[in-house]
């Protein structure tokens, strides 16, 4: 406390033009770290990595709660139709076989 | 004392079924099936626990919040929704397009707003799902546990000052924000948010360059974001790039299908409702969370007079708190907390109690009460978007 109040005391003399904001930087870059989670391998997983995995990672998919096949069948076809996925009827059902085996009601 | 929460190296495969990697990382255990969440350092960001990589979506451990009313920058929760996300901004580039039905287009660059007049407020931004990961049944979405939140001191230009530089035209009905941001294919949606002219013409409604009196993290919208004080995250709009002006309300995706409650009692419907008129979600709900336990906790010492400490934090959507409560019998009875300094009716308000309580298990609850009258109840909404959770929260602590 006594030290806040000091600091306090001394900012307070500090001329106005140094407590202009802070300056921000011209620019920033950085680099992402590895993904930590991935689809587990399996009859279909390949075609969720084709397709998934273009616009997004395979979290969105292995954290989710058990979905049964028709809550699974609603997530890709909510992909195609409101994120304009361009998976094919035979991908979607592909993908559904798989996604309801690996992470529906019964997983292995 | 307190229950680890996290386990270490090889434990992790076992623990986190779904979460591998070949490098050796922490956990954190999760409170609801599938929530085991592995802890990462993004870039500018102490390790998070990571929901989804692409785009990032990041947790706060809720164990943060114990340690001050405001979430600082390295440990400020992430959520983008596409994945086409700048990994490098050009600062002294950067403009904000301010357009529409407007009398004067704008193009506004950092130098510009650190022109215009400054203001800050200090505010909590919230998912809109956060704590989805405990709705029962469970909602497909981000499986939030409840640290998709934090609170931060927001310095910028009030967003009122920009739009009347550029004058509102005749007609105008709604300000639309959009950002940096985009789909990785074209036919997906750009994600962006709109509020009505007189919500957008608020007093408290920023455009902040700064966070925490610092640059804002690459991941929480260097260089610019939205701040609308008492709303919902989503209108938060990152890497702030264009300022719309509509003569209309928005009718894209993300306000016209996506982020939408039941317009029903406190927006909430049974599982097999269905016909039910919508609303764009808006304001926060009250909220109270005990910031040091978790629930489970074991405290093995004893303090000499018997009085257990209990702390947290509330707020809600922008009345400020009014009270908070405690008990210590599950719900039973309540006693007043201390509520501590005031940082604003838009921040967390940190509250505090010290019941005697006897060596044992106890389920500690709070209970916070808005300006406004609103408060917390045992029973919690469900909606099919996972969104406005409040209900009373509870911890199972053995006390030694």
């Amino acid at each position: 406390m006594r030290k806040q109040l000091a600091i306090a005391a001394a900012a307070a003399l500090i001329p106005l033009a140094a407590l202009a904001a802070p300056q921000i930087p011209p620019k920033v870059s950085v680099t992402m770290p590895p993904d930590p989670y991935a689809f587990k391998a399996g009859p279909g997983s390949a075609a969720a990595m084709g397709n998934c995995l273009t616009c997004h990672s395979a979290a969105y998919v292995v954290t989710q709660p058990p979905l049964d096949r028709a809550r699974w069948d609603a997530e890709v076809t909510k992909m195609r139709k409101a994120y304009g996925a361009p998976v094919s009827d035979a991908d979607q059902e592909t993908i559904v076989d798989y996604l309801t085996a690996t992470y529906g009601p019964k997983q292995p | 004392m307190r229950r680890s929460a996290f386990l270490a190296g090889s434990a992790a495969a076992a623990v986190g079924a779904n979460a591998v990697s070949a490098s050796a990382q922490e956990i954190v255990r999760g409170v609801f099936a599938n929530g085991d969440r592995p802890l990462v350092a993004y870039p500018q960001k102490r390790p998070l626990m990571v929901l989804t990589s692409r785009p990032p979506q990041l947790e706060t451990p809720f164990r943060v919040f114990d340690s001050g009313v405001l979430t600082p920058n390295d440990a400020f929760f992430v959520r983008w929704h596409n994945a086409n996300i700048p990994t490098e901004v050009d600062a002294t580039a950067h403009r904000i397009a301010v357009t529409g039905a407007v009398n004067t287009p704008l193009s506004l660059s950092l130098d510009d707003l650190q022109r215009m007049p400054a203001v800050d407020v200090v505010a909590v931004n919230q998912c809109s799902g956060n704590s989805r990961g405990f709705f029962t049944p469970r909602i497909p979405g981000g499986q939030w546990a409840n640290g998709a939140m934090g609170n931060a001191r927001w310095t910028g230009v009030r967003l009122r000052d920009i739009l009347d530089r550029a004058g509102l035209a005749a007609g105008a009905k709604q300000v639309q924000f959009d950002g940096l941001d985009g789909p990785v294919l074209p036919a997906a949606p750009d994600f962006k948010k709109s509020l009505d002219v007189d919500v957008a013409r608020g007093s408290d409604v920023v455009v902040a360059y700064l966070m925490n009196g610092e640059p804002l993290p690459l991941l929480n919208g260097f260089p610019v974001r939205l701040v609308v004080p008492g709303w919902f995250a989503t209108y938060w709009v990152k890497m702030l790039s264009a300022i719309t002006v509509l003569d209309h309300a928005d009718d894209q995706y993300w306000m016209k299908t996506a982020y939408r409650i039941p317009a029903t009692p406190n927006h909430s419907v049974a599982p097999a409702d269905s016909g039910y008129p919508t609303i764009p979600i808006n304001t926060m709900v009250v909220r109270s969370f005990i910031t040091n336990y978790a629930d489970g906790d074991v405290v093995a010492q004893r303090p000499p007079d018997g009085k257990r400490p209990i702390r947290g934090i509330a707020f809600d959507g922008g009345s400020g708190i009014k009270s908070v409560e405690v008990s210590t019998d599950g719900g039973a009875t309540w006693m007043p907390a201390a509520l501590e300094q005031d940082y604003g009716k838009y921040a967390f308000r940190r509250w505090n109690a010290a019941p005697a309580l006897p060596a044992g298990q106890h389920v500690l609850a709070c209970r916070a009460t808005a300006n406004d009258g609103s408060t917390q109840t045992t029973t919690p909404v469900w909606n099919p978007g996972g969104y406005l959770r409040n209900s009373i929260e509870r911890y199972t602590v053995t006390f030694g």
